[in-house]
């Protein structure tokens, strides 16, 4: 973050020891009790008591047993501790939009608006709590500070105050005083304490320029925190509310066009509440319920973002499965669930106005192909990595993202690459160019003949029985036709770690008479023409 | 409708100039056609050039055309609206969709599930402008329809038997969006036929070597078999991946010049 950004004047409503009170929630127990909440053997959190029994955070499960002999631990669940934050955050969004969520127990807030609402900050504070207190959180506090960090450690600050407000650029002032450790950076922290740095306002006196330079970015970060002068924003998060649409059929539909009709209503609803919403779905995941219990669901990805027809081709593209639309299906259908899965700001998706038409007529007419022949219909190319020419064409969906990794060319373990850096490797062994223009889906058999109308095979040592002499693209050995040129045999060993997937060929090119070149591949006796040079 | 008879209308306006213009050749075919012998031949003649005309429309666009191919093409480029049937020849296919692909049009493979896609892109088809329908079943004629919608050059090859309406729509809806299509294959409303007559390798030798470059006569007819077929011999590819014409034998300083252009 640059600090040039001035700080944000920011509130941060934070929930002392909450993964505690979640567990203890949950589990059914008194927040009396010496509680500690432990992730990987160790404690994340515990509760006042165990805390005066002398637990601490970052202590062993054994040692904190022994301080504390009657400590009640349960293993850290985030999923769940988050899970019960959300109706905070909710209630916190009935009161003010834009709130984000810095950790469960914890969520961030630009001050502005709320103090203007409420009249000033400390009755905007107040109002929170308020409403924490309503839903059963008592010990809440808030910190209104200049930035995030300085705002934080307000509402953390040990006290008996609920509410604590750093005036306006008194953050720094603020700041000085308290401990090195607070910025979190084992580290960096560790190394200023020897040099004799104890508190922030020590590490804030540094010159910027020269953290930079001993410390890089991340301490430059820290240095421009300890100062006050924090840039990070308050990146709201986005409601939940809007994200999916439930369909429940009663009676459970059998039929694929039944289905699409009745979610076509859901879907364009969907669609509407996100552009109210001002945002629009770029991903989506599709739940189907049969009425055997059974859940399928897959994720559709748009290559703009999805039109409330779109939603329902994707679903009947589920439902359908290679069948066609008229067939039943194996079960009836009683829910279909439709869930953004990545929505983003329908301004970064506007029309300009000049350009980006075209692509959006292309997309409305491939994805109309699509409706024809299937998702996995319309193919979009680019060029992966691998030895035969079928195998470094890499073709998917219409809309689809490239794969991270090429399928198709396994590599060994751990070393895993993008298909980009695939198709840079050099790859020893490929093609030279020219490549050819025809590369067969699958290969196909064909006859290659020695003088003596012997077919020709290649030895183990690698060389050839005879020279090849006679070639016919029909199996039958029809039209059999002499040859002008010929070269190879190139041989190629691949994945030879893997028993399952390691073949062994060897390739050839030849120039029949017709002048039509070939690319051959020997594999165990057996001819076939991988591609054709026409 | 409204359209098919403004064509008609437009046809005949052509027709109409061309008698205008080719006064002179019109008195020339009168003189002959007093003479009895040679009338039928020299009708049949005009005709097929009135069929010519009749192909284009007054507004036709022609399309960026690769440079090795502009020599060949009658009227000298590809033209928009208009089909073109290619022999056999995947490279002369990709040689038609390399120009208007670098002209940034978007390209449909229709039906092709061998075309291969590296060889492609490396004779400058650019693979984000490029869609595939390897597979469309019994819907091709929907599918090469719905590409002619939206893709500027739609690359086909014919389902086995395609009834004659069939080619009639197909081809209508080509001249009414635009597009251009390639069908490898014979098509019978083809605006020229492409066809590879002889083909050369080098490189390759017997046991040794590999593939480098190919020499190829290519014959051009133009619609309905009018006029002589145009033959020019070219590399398709040379030695560096590109398709161009070969310059009388060889000569090296021309080739220099070639690569500087083509650079």
């Amino acid at each position: 973050m640059n600090a040039a950004i001035a700080p944000v004047r920011t509130m941060v409503v934070w929930c002392p020891d909450w993964p505690v009170v979640a567990t203890a929630g949950f589990e059914e127990v008194s927040l009396d009790e010496p509680i500690a909440v432990i992730e990987k053997g160790l404690v994340y959190a515990c509760s006042a008591s165990a805390r005066a029994d002398g637990v601490r955070r970052g202590l062993r499960i054994r040692e904190a047993q022994a301080r504390s002999p009657r400590l009640l631990d349960f293993v850290h669940d985030p999923v769940r501790v988050n899970r019960a934050f959300e109706p905070f955050i909710s209630a916190l969004e009935e009161m003010s939009p834009h709130v984000q969520i810095v950790r469960a127990g914890s969520c961030a807030l630009r001050a502005r608006g709320p103090a203007r609402y409420y009249g000033d900050e400390h009755a905007a504070a107040l109002a929170f709590l308020e409403r924490f207190a309503e839903l059963g959180v008592t010990d809440a506090r808030v910190g209104i500070a200049d930035g995030m960090f300085a705002a934080d450690q307000a509402a953390r600050l040990p006290g008996v105050d609920l509410i604590r407000i750093v005036p306006e650029n008194e953050s720094p002032r603020f700041l000085a005083g308290l401990p090195l450790q607070l910025l979190d950076e084992d580290e960096l922290t560790m190394l200023l304490w020897r040099l004799g740095i104890r508190t922030l306002g020590d590490f804030a006196r540094l010159p910027a320029d020269d953290v930079r330079t001993r410390f890089g970015e991340p301490g430059a970060r820290a240095h421009a925190r300890a100062g006050g002068l924090d840039g990070t924003q308050v990146t709201p998060r986005i409601p939940p509310e809007v994200r999916e649409s439930v369909s429940d059929f009663e009676p459970p539909l059998d039929r694929i066009d039944q289905i699409t009709f009745g979610i076509r209503a859901a879907s364009d609803r969907f669609i509407d509440d996100l552009a109210t919403a001002m945002f629009v779905c770029t991903a989506l995941r599709v739940e189907i319920t049969t009425e055997r219990g059974e859940v399928r669901e897959r994720s559709w990805l748009h290559p703009r973002w999805f039109g409330s027809s779109d939603v329902v081709d994707r679903v009947r593209w589920q439902l359908q499965g290679g069948s066609t639309i008229e067939s039943a299906l194996s079960s009836p259908v009683t829910r279909v669930r439709i869930v953004a899965e990545t929505i983003d700001h329908s301004s970064h998706h506007e029309t300009g106005l000049w350009g980006s038409g075209s692509d959006e007529r292309i997309h409305h007419g491939l994805s109309r192909v699509q409706s024809i022949v299937g998702h996995e219909g319309v193919l979009t190319a680019s060029i992966g990595g691998g030895r035969s020419p079928r195998e470094r064409q890499l073709l998917i969906p219409w809309g689809d993202r490239v794969p991270e990794k090429a399928p198709r060319a396994p590599r060994p373990r751990g070393r895993q690459k993008a298909s980009a850096a695939e198709q840079i490797a050099p790859w020893p062994g490929s093609l030279p160019p020219p490549l050819p223009t025809t590369v067969f889906e699958k290969p196909r058999p064909v006859v290659v003949l020695a003088a003596d109308r012997d077919p020709v095979a290649v030895t183990e040592r690698g060389d050839l029985s005879a020279p090849p002499v006679f070639f016919s693209e029909n199996p039958s050995g029809q039209g059999l036709r002499p040859l002008e040129a010929w070269a190879g045999p190139w041989p190629v060993y691949e994945r030879w770690w893997d028993s399952d997937k390691r073949r062994r060929l060897d390739r050839f090119q030849v120039v029949d008479a017709d002048g039509m070149a070939w690319l051959l591949a020997l594999e165990g006796q057996v001819w076939r023409a991988e591609a054709r040079y026409d | 409708m409204e359209r098919e008879s403004t064509l008609h209308r437009l046809s005949g306006s052509i027709d109409l100039f061309e008698h205008m213009f080719e006064y002179e050749g019109m008195a020339d075919a009168a003189l002959t056609l007093s003479s009895p012998a040679p009338a039928g031949e020299e009708i049949r003649a005009l005709q097929s050039r009135i069929q010519q005309m009749q192909a284009t429309k007054l507004d036709t666009r022609s399309v960026r055309t690769h440079p090795a191919l502009t020599g060949l093409l009658p009227g000298g480029s590809l033209r928009s609206g208009a089909a073109y049937s290619v022999e056999r020849s995947t490279a002369l296919v990709m040689a038609l969709m390399a120009g208007p692909s670098s002209d940034g049009v978007w390209c449909g493979v229709v039906g092709m599930p061998d075309f291969g896609v590296e060889a492609a892109a490396r004779f400058g088809i650019d693979l984000d402008r490029l869609a595939l329908v390897p597979d469309p079943g019994d819907e091709w004629l929907t599918v090469t329809a719905a590409m002619a919608d939206v893709v500027g050059v739609v690359v086909t090859r014919l389902p086995g038997r395609v009834s004659d309406s069939s080619i009639a729509r197909l081809q209508a809806r080509i001249r009414q969006r635009d597009a251009t299509l390639i069908v490898l294959g014979d098509w019978p409303q083809s605006e020229a036929t492409l066809r590879i007559t002889e083909s050369s390798w080098s490189g390759i030798g017997v046991g040794h070597g590999h593939l480098t470059a190919r020499q190829a006569m290519v014959s051009v007819t133009a619609r309905g078999g009018a006029g002589r077929p145009r033959r020019a011999r070219l590399w398709l590819p040379d030695g560096d991946e590109l398709f161009r014409p070969v310059l009388g034998t060889a000569a090296s300083p021309v080739r220099a010049l070639h690569e500087v252009v083509a650079g």
